[in-house]
């Protein structure tokens, strides 16, 4: 087996370990199409942010009423990838956004970022977040799909020291370490996904070798 | 949080968490699930090797810790980052709260911060009016609570669901059920509004990275880089003892932080932030970024010879995870605002003495703190640093003087225990224990029989029984400690005889006295070293092969807390060193260096059990030799759960603490008789004396040998 689809498998099971969905696609095409599925068939797509349901107090019950509709966000993709993807979501029907996330503070249904690396020992992608908008596209959406390069794939988090200098010496610079969704075991020490950021968390493994 | 004014009090408080029955259950729990995912979390991983690379680039760093923060500060200031560095906690307050009133915020949201817990930052920001909600989940459910943390990495594990759903009732002002799902989806909701509205987010730093002047921080939940995006001012708050010089620095750390925290191989999210983003919530898009350094004596602690390795800490809370007196107590007892091994001594440093004197007498001295370290900080011997030197402050109390001038004479030692066995008939009855205690000795010690002195002790008996070898193997003197020599020497006699059978010389120094780790437990430094000097010159260590103990707390004092004691004493640093070399524990000698074998025993398949002591598997490492040798003397070994948890004896701490010590040889008891044997053994007199004393008081079957009599009794 070449060392990258070792890589590639080890990333997939360590993400597993950690509740992330994990797939397999051959294109960008076919991750944005993998998106497109997954905010199709989510439940939260429709009007209400997770939590909402709850009973709230008057502030946090105001943030609820502001979204509207099925929203994806990719603030981070080149003009062409932007474009295909657009153009899938308006077919389908869903609000595509690259910037204002300000305004949807409330929830969005995905965040679809592209990783510079992966760490396949912890499951870990690597994302350059210099942009408020990806951050916040990553944080505030319930579902964060990330695709990762098989090739882009390294060992240890020690493969990855270089990269990281290169990134924070281009400052100002915000590097994030994602693995898996946003967890907490704080309460008897169960675990529930999603306490801040997403919900879940989907890997998709681009094989481009 | 510590206010107990004296030690009785805080005894009521301990009391009081030893009712608490959740939190008990939820302590065991994670107890137990904590050693088998920590385990996973490092399998395969060289974690030996890691501790000590930690341990050594957190020193180098430490070292030249201002050298570290003009690096930092020159490339932080370079990016437009505002670098500010607190002497104490209450200027760090101030600074932050100028920065607040100076940029005009008024809500304030915050990530964990264990620093902003040291200065008690939120209670300044709230003085000036200013609305600070904590957003990591724990934090915010004490926050609302008025209470401080009781872990350093789950602030909350003391609070129940239906306690949650009382409080989130309240805070909602709706009524929310116990599903712990719903609960979290219910502070998601809440606290992203309390985001959209800050105008300022503090974090904490767990690495300040002097190369390129990033902030790095470690979260589970997000909230850090909610709380670090979001409002247009950024303040980081972090200890002087986070500067870190390179990436790959903190990369190494992160390797295992989570993993000994949690049992994680990473969290969930790791940011490295450098410098002041993009912001569009802020005029000119840009971000307000300050970082605030906390020295509150840190910089004076780099240069500590002593103390300067508690700045390895990287806060995982590890310390209180395995601690045994934690898992009874959790961490409002245990601490003050730092909990576990690392809280005891960093509470004297940081919140002075007041808050420290008790607390830190709560330590059992079991190792597992130290054995569980990440950064190979000697928890324990610092434990006790800071009590002898509280105690050089405030004075000592009058038993530990007394213990202390005891012990420093042998001969007035030795003579007290014999006129002790000479008045004790009409309290023992004729039986090996002290059956009729008047109740000022015997005040909350029912939980166990205490034993008797011995009809004749060894050292009178030793001439007798003394090897006739002419050509001997090995020369060994044996070193019997107090509780062998005047309460059991049954045991020192059975080893004698294994070693007769294999042609070993055997000497007992007539001078030998206690070992001294009662006094050093008692925080009586100078008695301490009196007594070992007076071992170390009754031994005279060339004339042997081995020094050989069955006390396995004699013997890793005398192995480890010797060379310290004494060390850089001119006169006896070669002595106390040559004397070390060659301690050995019964187990090994017999085992490793006699290399016995079943064909010397009668096999009688007999059910035994083992508990380890803690001085012996952590203290000294030895951990198969004693369950090898069950095997080897015919019996039939049965595992006990949880084998190398602490019985509950801990010398002195037993007499101090004696709620505590029932406890834990309560669970101890309950373990070994769960495997259905019928001798119990084990390798150290004093765990023999909590052992024995609390099946006798329960009036159990189960009987309590050392290991030496287990073989001596099956002897061909």
């Amino acid at each position: 087996m070449s060392d990258s689809l070792r890589l590639a498998d080890l990333m997939a099971t360590k993400a597993g370990l950690v509740s992330a969905t994990v797939a397999r696609v051959k294109s960008l095409d076919e991750a944005f199409a993998y998106t497109l599925d997954v905010c199709d068939k989510k439940e939260a797509c429709q009007l209400l942010p997770a939590g909402c349901e709850a009973e709230l107090s008057a502030g946090a019950e105001a943030l609820c009423d502001t979204k509207i509709g099925k929203v994806i966000a990719a603030p981070g993709l080149d003009a062409a990838a932007t474009q295909t993807l657009k153009n899938m979501c308006s077919e389908s029907g869903v609000t595509f956004i690259t910037e204002g996330m300000r305004r949807y503070l409330g929830g969005i249904d995905i965040g679809f970022t592209i990783a510079l690396r992966g760490i396949a020992e912890t499951g870990t992608v690597v994302i350059d977040s210099k942009s408020e908008e990806l951050r916040l596209a990553t944080m505030v959406c319930e579902v964060h799909v990330c695709v990762v390069r098989a090739s882009d794939i390294r060992e240890t988090s020690y493969d990855v020291e270089s990269d990281l200098r290169a990134l924070c010496k281009d400052f100002p610079a915000y590097v994030a370490f994602v693995t898996g969704a946003s967890r907490t075991a704080d309460i008897e020490r169960v675990l529930a996904l999603g306490v801040h950021g997403p919900l879940e968390m989907h890997l998709l493994i681009l094989e481009d070798n | 949080m510590q206010n107990a004014r004296d030690l009785k009090q805080y005894r009521g408080e301990l009391q009081g968490a030893l009712d608490n029955d959740f939190l008990r259950q939820a302590m065991d729990k994670f107890a137990v699930a904590y050693r088998t995912s920590r385990t996973n979390a490092f399998a395969g991983m060289d974690l030996e090797g890691l501790i000590r690379d930690i341990a050594t680039s957190k020193d180098k760093a430490m070292a030249r810790m201002d050298e570290l923060l003009v690096e930092f500060t020159k490339n932080a200031e370079r990016m437009g980052v505002t670098v500010h560095v607190a002497k104490t906690a209450q200027e760090a307050n101030e600074i932050i709260g100028r920065i607040a009133q100076n940029s005009g915020v008024k809500r304030i949201v915050k990530s964990k911060s264990m620093t902003a817990e040291e200065t008690l930052l939120n209670h300044h920001l709230e003085d000036l009016g200013l609305e600070v909600t904590e957003t990591d989940l724990g934090e915010w459910i004490i926050q609302l609570r008025h209470e401080g943390p009781t872990h350093m990495v789950m602030p909350a594990i003391h609070l129940s669901r239906d306690q949650v759903a009382d409080l989130f009732t309240n805070v909602t002002g709706s009524e929310q059920s116990n599903d712990i799902q719903k609960l979290v989806k219910v502070a998601r909701r809440e606290l992203r509004a309390k985001y959209v509205q800050a105008e300022m987010g503090i974090s904490g730093g767990n690495f300040a990275v002097a190369e390129t002047g990033t902030i790095a921080l470690c979260t589970n939940e997000g909230n850090a880089r909610l709380v670090t995006t979001l409002p247009r001012v950024h303040v980081a708050l972090v200890g002087l003892d986070k500067l870190t010089p390179t990436l790959g620095d903190a990369l190494r750390v992160i390797r295992a932080l989570p993993r000994n925290a949690t049992g994680q191989a990473i969290t969930s999210y790791v940011s490295w932030i450098t410098g002041p983003g993009e912001c569009k919530g802020a005029p000119e898009n840009k971000k307000e970024m300050h970082v605030v350094f906390l020295d509150n004596g840190r910089r004076a602690l780099a240069k500590d010879p002593v103390f300067s390795q508690v700045l390895r800490c990287v806060r995982c809370g590890a310390c209180a995870n395995v601690c045994p007196v934690y898992r009874l107590v959790g961490g409002h007892q245990l601490g003050h605002i730092y909990i576990g091994a690392i809280g005891l001594i960093l509470t004297y440093f940081y919140h002075g003495r007041e808050k420290a004197k008790n607390l830190v007498q709560n330590c059992i001295n079991c190792g597992a703190c130290k054995a569980v370290c990440v950064g190979g900080i000697d928890l324990p011997r610092l434990i006790k640093e800071v009590h002898a030197r509280i105690q050089d402050e405030e004075g000592h109390p009058l038993q530990s003087t007394l213990l202390g001038k005891v012990l420093k004479s042998r001969k007035l030692f030795h003579a007290l225990l014999r006129s002790a066995k000479a008045v004790q008939r009409p309290v023992t009855g004729g039986t090996p224990y002290l059956r009729h205690l008047p109740m000022i000795f015997a005040k909350d010690q029912t939980f166990r029989a205490l034993p008797a002195i011995a009809e004749t002790p060894f050292r009178d008996q030793f001439e007798s029984l003394r090897p006739k070898v002419s050509s001997p193997k090995f020369r060994v003197a044996l070193f019997s400690g107090c509780v062998q020599d005047f309460v059991y020497p049954e045991q020192a006699v059975a080893a004698v005889k294994i070693l007769a059978k294999h042609n070993v010389a055997v000497d007992f120094p007539m001078d030998q006295s206690c070992c001294g780790l009662p006094v050093q437990m008692m925080g009586e430094r100078e008695a301490s070293r009196s007594v070992a000097a007076q071992n170390v010159t009754a031994f005279d260590p060339a004339s042997y092969d081995y020094i050989l103990t069955l006390c396995a707390s004699c013997a890793s004092h005398l192995k480890h807390g010797y060379p310290d004691i004494l060390g850089k004493d001119p006169k006896l640093a070669v002595k106390v060193q040559q004397f070390a070399d060659r301690v050995i524990d019964f187990s090994s000698f017999v085992h490793d260096v006699l290399k016995v074998t079943a064909d010397e025993f009668r096999p009688d398949g007999e059910k035994a059990t083992y508990h380890a002591p803690c001085h012996l598997c952590r203290g000294l490492g030895v951990t198969k030799a004693p369950r090898e040798l069950i095997a080897t003397g015919g019996l039939d070994y049965l595992p006990a759960e949880e084998e190398d948890v602490c019985c509950g004896f801990g010398g002195t701490f037993s007499m101090k603490f004696p709620e505590l010590s029932a406890e834990l040889l309560k669970k101890k008891l309950a373990n070994a008789e769960k495997t259905g044997a019928k001798l119990l053994l084990t390798d150290c007199p004093g765990c023999i004396m909590q052992l024995r004393g609390g099946l006798e008081a329960k009036g159990s079957t189960l009987k309590v040998q050392h290991v030496a009599e287990a073989l001596a009794d099956r002897l061909k």
